[in-house]
């Protein structure tokens, strides 16, 4: 427990009388990806959304690195260095590719305030910018506007954004979702790489992808954590077989 | 399609050859109505910062406009009955500098909009509108009631203010002043624009949850925006009021509010040279229109429809097309 860079101890949410995330504790260790999966509509995002402060628990805190952030924004804690990518691409769609990524470049550096300088211009945030491009492999559309990208490229820009943050913990709310097969297995490459850089909690519904990348899983059904442990415990798991995980899927 | 930079140019000379024109041909009105142009366009640049750039649908900017235009009428009131504005432990006199009244009513103004700023960005959409026009309608309310300053009659100045031993009273040189401002104003705006405030403000815009995954909190940079808006518009209300040698509170009317709307939504939202197109539409609808017909604003009207339906990037999205991305 004391490596973990990241954990909720205890988080509640309803929306009426739905409970979607039921007394919820989990942690997110030093160099690795801790895979949450769960069916549709189990509370994943939602609790995504708690740990990064766009949504407040109603009971439960949710503490990162040593300090309690439940009552922060969710830009203080991005400031602080959650890297959070979204399940539905939350991107400024007017932007070309490369200023969504210098835009991430910028926050993590800071000076947004700068009214007079010329921030396209930037070398030391295009330097960044570049990189994370090159990392997630969209150089080539660089200055293609991104509301003219395919929804998997948007994905892709998700997770470049969130590389320039230079964050102590990424959250990524299925990123792969919609890549294909080898979009898919480019982004397991790319986590498998980043996790030295920090931990991933990682939503996905690709079993494959999951398997393949956490070193540990954590089941969600119905807003509860029903099991946590690596691929070889939870696919073992009696209780995640019934509930979730169809008997093929673990074969 | 024209480069929008061509438009642009072409924009400011045309601006600027037409009084110079009518300067030869000695129609001194045609002059007047440039410079209101001229004013229309520094007034709907304010509000393009907050409409176009952030997004901020604020129907309360005739607040700024007026405030702007009452720093100028009793700085000036008072420098003409020869009345000490503050007498206080220090005296504080009236003036009939422009520049300190031009700093005066950006500072006022930028005051202003930093309050109201404040407590209107608390709410967002439909509601942000409302509270808006309900903080220009309470200083519409504020001066007409109160009498100092000549309440529902408004304040007349006698000669128009003084800037740097100009004949300031020649509509030309006025016009040249005013104009000089207004390029001063999209320099600034265009600098804005591609800072990184501009690129983080667009990005509040565009998507709040982008903005704050990058560490920023929208309200911030929308209050920033604002207030740099409401500090614009207040500047022009100050040329305003010195064009018309005249304040009243008029300039606070929500039908303001409206009118530098529709500069802003003729022109381009979002487009930084948008508001001089629509203003300087606005001012040759209203002459041309206006000659013909009592009832010409059914005419505005119908064209303001038409290009809410299919030339969103107003006049400047007509001709120029889709912004291109910066560099
Ligand atoms: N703001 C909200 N108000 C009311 N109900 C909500 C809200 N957000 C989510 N829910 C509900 O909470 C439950 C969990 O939703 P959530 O989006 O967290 O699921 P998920 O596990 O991410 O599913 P998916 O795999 O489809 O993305 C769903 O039943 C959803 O309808
Ligand atoms: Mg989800």
């Amino acid at each position: 427990m004391t490596d973990a860079v990241l954990a909720t101890k205890g988080i509640t949410k309803s929306f009426g009388a739905l409970t979607a995330s039921k007394d919820i504790s989990l942690d997110l260790r030093a160099g690795e990806i801790h895979a949450l999966i769960g069916p549709n509509g189990a509370g994943k995002s939602t609790l995504i959304k708690q740990i990064t402060g766009s949504l407040r628990p109603n009971s439960g805190n949710v503490i990162f690195g040593g300090t309690n952030v439940t009552t922060l924004s969710a830009a203080a804690r991005a400031r602080l260095g959650m890297g959070r990518t979204f399940q539905i691409s939350a991107l400024a769609m007017d932007y070309t590719v490369l200023q969504n990524v210098v835009l991430g470049a910028l926050g993590q550096r800071g000076g947004v305030f700068r009214l007079f300088n010329r921030v396209m211009k930037d070398q030391e945030l295009l330097t960044i910018a570049d990189q994370a491009l090159e990392q997630v492999g969209l150089s080539d559309v660089r200055n293609t506007r991104t509301s003219e990208l395919s929804h998997g490229r948007r994905r892709q820009l998700e997770v470049a954004v969130a590389l320039t943050l230079k964050p102590r913990a990424f959250l990524m709310d299925e990123p792969m979702a919609g890549l294909g097969t080898e979009g898919t297995a480019q982004m397991v490459a790319l986590l498998d790489r980043l996790r030295v850089q920090a931990p991933i909690l990682l939503i996905e519904h690709d079993m494959d992808a999951v398997f393949a990348l956490a070193d540990r899983i954590s089941v969600l059904v119905y807003g509860q954590i029903i099991a946590t442990g690596t691929a070889a415990e939870i696919r073992a798991n009696p209780q995640v077989r019934e509930a979730y995980l169809g008997e093929e899927a673990l074969t | 399609m024209i480069r929008e930079t061509t438009l642009n140019a072409a924009l400011l000379v045309l601006l600027l050859a037409v009084p110079l024109a009518a300067l030869i041909l000695d129609e001194l009105f045609i002059i007047t109505l440039a410079t209101r142009a001229v004013i229309f366009a520094i007034a709907g640049i304010g509000l393009n910062l907050a409409l176009g750039f952030g997004g901020l649908v604020s129907l309360g900017h005739a607040a700024f406009f007026g405030i702007g235009g009452y720093a100028m009428g009793i700085l000036a009131y008072h420098a003409q009955t020869y009345t000490p504005l503050i007498e206080w432990h220090f005296v504080i006199d009236g003036t009939k500098s422009m520049p300190v009244i031009w700093l005066t009513a950006t500072i006022a103004s930028a005051i202003a909009a930093l309050g109201i700023g404040a407590l209107s960005l608390r709410t967002s959409g439909v509601y942000f509108i409302m509270i808006t026009l309900a903080f220009g309608q309470m200083f519409y309310f504020f001066t007409i009631s109160w009498p100092a300053y000549g309440g529902e009659d408004g304040l007349s100045i006698y000669v128009r203010n003084g800037f740097a031993g100009f004949n300031t009273m020649d509509p030309i040189t006025f016009f040249a002043i005013c104009y000089a401002m207004l390029l001063a104003v999209l320099w600034l705006v265009a600098r804005l624009v591609r800072s990184s405030f501009g690129l983080a403000l667009g990005a509040a815009r565009q998507n709040e949850d982008r903005i704050q995954a990058v560490g920023q909190r929208p309200f911030t940079l929308y209050l920033a925006a604002f207030t740099i808006s409401g500090a614009i518009t207040g500047l022009a209300g100050a040329l305003f009021a010195d064009l018309n040698r005249f304040v009243s509170p008029t300039m606070f009317s929500w039908q303001t509010s409206g009118e530098i709307m529709v500069f802003v939504i003729l022109g381009g939202v979002g487009r930084v040279y948008g508001p001089v197109a629509g203003a300087a539409m606005f001012i040759l609808l209203e002459h041309v229109l206006g000659g013909l017909s009592e009832f010409w604003h059914i005419y505005l009207g119908a064209i303001l429809l038409g290009i809410v339906l299919f030339a969103r990037g107003g006049l400047i999205g007509l001709l120029a097309g889709r912004e291109v991305a910066d560099d």
